[in-house]
């Protein structure tokens, strides 16, 4: 039984919606318990991280074109490229690799 | 002396080269979204009312093996909760007496990119500036998806497979900066990788639906580098604004 994918949908954008007011209802001064804090500030790069890898290798048609795209992603993030050039790279590394193997 | 039309309009030209770069991830995320079985219209209407890329892409996934609400509701909370501490710099950055609509507006703008622009915009973040972003990114965002999901199936498997990996390149871009700026971010990282690699090998771990095994993943390494390597509450919030840099 699926669930109808409208209301999937609504839940979705509404549950996202919440996190990004999340601040604005609770926020009369910050939050100050350190774990919580500590905890939420490692969440999104685990989460990221997470749903990359291994998935990355399995999403081209040749798991070496993936491994060699998340490395030079990750190469050209950390010298310092932005959002839209790193994932160009990605994509035209898989391109030409797929060339060729 | 700046009016607001001025600043919803500086909003908008600096939301345009952004919703540029999300116009070619959301089409990727289209060509999984319409292997997860949604359409174009659903697409469109997913990611014109949701804008959440790594969210969006793992409520689609969560779509296709017949998750609960409740289930992906819970996910998206996690998944999204980054938003949650972009949300609360924002809010440092409002004086008090604030009126509440005015932070929900601003609040409602969230995304990674929308965030690091109105972080780094000198002044008091506000809705008109975020607003003009939002309206320059979001409709190219769901273009993309709409796109991806109908021209997805005639592109060549070659040109498919190329695209599928611009939403992992996004997710990679968003994780090194900080990774190279705060160790511990570079271990958490490390560790998620090694562990995300081991999950789908392990037993019983394995049989997990991909979506529980990163809540469980995200929560079991957050938690610990939370304990391991605590942040000094001061800093957090201003370790927040600078990653926008």
């Amino acid at each position: 039984m699926q669930i109808n994918v409208y209301l999937y949908i609504f839940v979705m954008a509404f549950a996202t919606w919440l996190m990004r007011v999340a601040a604005s209802l609770i926020m009369k001064k910050p939050v100050r318990n350190r774990f919580f804090q500590s905890f939420l500030y490692y969440v999104p790069y685990v989460t990221l991280a997470v749903m990359t890898f291994p998935a990355i290798v399995e999403a081209t048609q040749s798991p070496l074109a993936g491994a060699a795209a998340l490395l030079v992603c990750i190469a050209a993030a950390w010298f310092g490229q932005g959002l839209f050039t790193v994932a160009v790279l990605g994509c035209v590394t898989v391109l030409i690799l797929e060339l060729f193997i | 002396m700046e009016t607001n039309r001025d600043i919803f309009m500086q909003g908008y030209r600096h939301g345009i080269p952004i919703g540029l770069g999300y116009f070619a991830v959301a089409f990727s995320l289209g060509i999984a979204a319409r292997d997860y079985g949604f359409n174009a219209a659903q697409g469109f209407l997913a990611s014109l009312i949701t804008y959440a890329s790594a969210g969006q892409y793992m409520g689609f996934a969560l779509y296709a093996t017949n998750t609960t609400l409740a289930e992906l509701v819970l996910l998206t909370f996690i998944i999204n909760a980054r938003y949650i501490l972009m949300g609360f710099a924002l809010n440092q950055r409002m004086p008090e007496g604030t009126p509440l609509r005015t932070r929900l507006l601003v609040g409602s703008c969230i995304t990674d990119e929308i965030f690091g622009i109105t972080i780094a915009r000198p002044g008091v973040p506000t809705p008109f500036y975020t607003f003009g972003a939002l309206i320059a990114a979001v409709p190219l965002w769901a273009l993309g998806t709409a796109l991806g999901i109908s021209m997805g199936n005639i592109l060549p498997a070659r040109i498919v497979s190329a695209l599928s990996v611009a939403l992992f390149g996004m997710f990679i871009a968003v994780i090194i900066p900080p990774a190279r700026k705060d160790r511990a971010v570079l271990g958490a990282v490390a560790v998620s990788f090694a562990l995300s690699y081991a999950s789908v090998r392990l037993p019983l771990i394995a049989d997990l639906s991909q979506g529980n095994r990163t809540i469980l993943l995200t929560v079991i390494i957050s938690a610990a580098f939370a304990v391991l390597f605590p942040r000094k509450a001061e800093a957090e919030i201003e370790g927040g604004a600078a990653d926008a840099d």
